[in-house]
């Protein structure tokens, strides 16, 4: 169930944008700096480029390094940046621990899908532009000494979505887990759920992953599943859900439904901070909000807590 | 079986069909009148024929859609020599978009739990058009843990453009109920056939569709999203939803050639909308003889199964990979 409202967003991921500010802004040493490093620095998403940022949380001009430095979180308003994938394992894994597994899946294009263009090109177009083979990371490694297996998506890719290739590494990470008998921690950032354009075998990954999970828990496993902004319709509606540990960075987008079509459907005004992390909190449906900064040490909290 | 408000493609057809009735309507007719009704008949038939052969998939939508499609209740009354409606999910309501109860076929007793969408329109608005609420996929789970315990097999019947997006939904936790309603049925230890017997609409059809069988009738639909909201989405107009329905591949053909389902069943000719009867004849055909096939396989045999068809799902490449050795 790919989610409308923020699928149309694509291909721009949640927090990039044009909030860098110029450099008149930052005096000529500055100018200096950034003209200097912008053209060997391929396009990073998440904190835009500049040496200056605005804040979409506060709206407040924070200095790139600072932001960066703390794990691209807002040091005023503790708004979650964007995090790709990869930034996301150095975040939570021990140093050069982690061991990613199932690179070699590479997505097809099984349906020979074609909008206003083909999803074969799509494909390769965002494999250029992210430097991923799909939108999982999939592996293990250590947190704080603690053996795991590990998944994170990447919004950036295809807003995140669940293809085939998505389904099967988890699925395969998943029994390796159960196999191994080792914590699964799966980081959530999709806005896209089922990936649209492979049609019906997106939605089985749904039913596939989650039978993969049902297998996990019955022999013991312990399963956390960390949602990130933003983890809609499939994804949120399959394995994000399913955690023995649900925990959410603060003021993630997480639901089924997407917000527009929701006020599409009903055409009333929304609550206020509907579908963020506070209202599942509020509502029961997750365990505990926790800070980027914290997240690790949460983690393996946690599993000590389970007795892996 | 009255065809309802017509569908565009239909229109020949429908008026063949009214030809036909008026024709027949004659109490006294001649040798020439029967030469007549017997001529437009066959040219019915022929062009139902050629019409439902070559449905465009976005014709498909419009048939599974049908006003005059049987639904679950009919299959109820038509397929099923009884039915005991269970209402509920104990915590919040009964959700009216999903039917569910003890019912008899043949010599099985089982479990039914279907999609229900109304035929009224004060009918299709209780059941909010068939659109399920997570009471809905609650009060389903409440019923397979029933007949889990007393080892009835349960029959699923899905029909529904998706589940219900709206505020209460959210706020009850729709994308953990269609979770938690597949993850129950991955491992429910008793035989489960599901039927995708009008619109299989996205999670909110996969919620109630994960069994050992999942069939589809000829001209139901199964997709990951509705051809309104891919288009929306991808083409920036719901306007091209014929578009997507070709791009999305989600015809009782392509679903079998793409081995997400099982088995089709074929429909009357003219689509179920026209034989209540002859389809829900069909239907008690094909369920009871799975029946009869799930329940000679030992329960563990059959949830290896069921895992193993799941698991099999998907499409990419495995690229040679020297040192896992792995096969292309």
């Amino acid at each position: 169930m790919p989610d409308a409202e923020t699928s149309s967003n694509r291909p721009a991921p949640p927090d990039t944008g044009p909030s860098a500010t110029g450099p008149s802004a930052t005096g000529p040493s500055a100018t200096r700096d950034v003209s200097a490093e912008a053209p060997a620095v391929p396009k990073k998403r998440g904190v835009p480029e500049g040496l200056w940022i605005k804040c979409p949380g506060c709206g407040a001009s924070l200095y790139r390094k600072e932001v960066q430095r703390r794990l691209n979180v807002c040091p005023n308003c503790e708004y979650h940046f964007y995090v790709s994938a990869a930034e996301r394992v150095s975040h939570v894994l021990d140093d050069g621990t982690f061991e990613p597994l199932n690179e070699h899946l590479r997505p097809t294009d099984p349906l020979q899908f074609s909008d206003r263009k083909r999803y074969a090109d799509r494909l390769v177009a965002e494999q250029k532009r992210t430097g991923l083979s799909d939108a999982v990371l999939t592996g293990t490694g250590m947190i704080r000494a603690r053996r795991v297996a590990f998944a994170v998506t990447d919004s950036a890719f295809i807003m995140g979505s669940m293809g085939s290739v998505v389904g099967e590494r988890l699925a395969r990470l998943i029994e390796r887990a159960t196999e191994q008998n080792l914590p699964l921690i799966i980081v959530s950032g999709s806005g896209g759920g089922a990936r649209m354009h492979e049609g019906i075998l997106s939605l089985m990954q749904m039913a596939k992953v989650t039978a993969a999970l049902a297998r996990f828990d019955q022999a013991g496993g312990l399963f956390i599943s960390v949602l990130t902004n933003p983890t809609m319709g499939g994804v949120a509606a399959s394995f994000a859900s399913l955690g023995d540990l649900i925990l959410a960075e603060p003021k993630a987008l997480i639901g089924f439904a997407g917000p527009r079509t929701i006020k599409a459907t009903i055409g009333i005004e929304l609550p206020e901070g509907f579908q963020t992390s506070e209202f599942l909190m509020e509502h029961g449906y997750i365990d505990r909000i926790v800070t980027r900064e914290r997240l690790k040490s949460e983690i393996a909290q946690a599993i000590d807590y389970c007795g892996k | 079986m009255d065809a309802g408000p017509g569908l565009e493609f239909e229109r020949e057809i429908v008026q063949l069909e009214n030809q036909l009735a008026e024709r027949e309507r004659l109490a006294d007719r001649t040798a020439e009148q029967e030469a007549e009704i017997r001529t437009l008949r066959q040219q019915l038939n022929e062009t139902l024929r050629e019409v439902y052969a070559n449905l465009t998939p976005w014709q498909t939508v419009q048939v599974a859609r049908h006003q005059s499609r049987p639904y679950t209740r009919d299959y109820l009354k038509l397929a099923f020599d009884d039915f005991v409606e269970l209402h509920g999910d104990r915590h919040f309501g009964d959700d009216r978009a999903m039917l569910t109860g003890f019912a008899k076929l043949d010599r099985f007793k089982v479990m039914v739990i279907g999609h229900q969408k109304g035929r009224t329109y004060k009918e299709r608005a209780a059941c909010h058009f068939g659109c399920a609420h997570p009471e809905g996929y609650r009060k389903a789970m409440r019923k397979m843990s029933l007949a889990e315990k007393y080892h009835l097999p349960l029959v699923c019947f899905i029909d529904t453009p998706g589940a219900y997006p709206g505020v209460g939904a959210e706020e009850r936790g729709q994308a953990q109920v269609i979770a938690e309603s597949m993850f129950k049925m991955s491992r429910l230890r008793v035989p489960v056939i599901c039927v995708v017997i009008g619109e299989g609409g996205s999670g909110g059809a996969l919620g109630i569709g994960v069994g050992d069988r999942v069939a589809v009738l000829k001209n139901a639909y199964y997709s990951v999203i509705s051809p309104e909201g891919c288009a929306g989405i991808l083409w920036k107009s719901h306007q091209y939803a014929p578009n997507a329905a070709e791009s999305l591949r989600f015809t009782s053909k392509d679903l079998q050639g793409l081995g997400v389902v099982d088995d089709v069943i074929e429909e009357p000719l003219g689509g179920a909308h026209r034989d209540h009867h002859q389809m829900a004849s069909r239907l008690k055909t094909y369920l009871s003889r799975t029946l009869g096939e799930l329940e000679a396989t030992p329960i563990d045999e059959l949830l290896e199964n069921r895992y193993d068809k799941f698991r099999r799902m998907g499409v990419f490449l495995e690229q040679a990979v020297a040192e896992q050795g792995s096969e292309v």
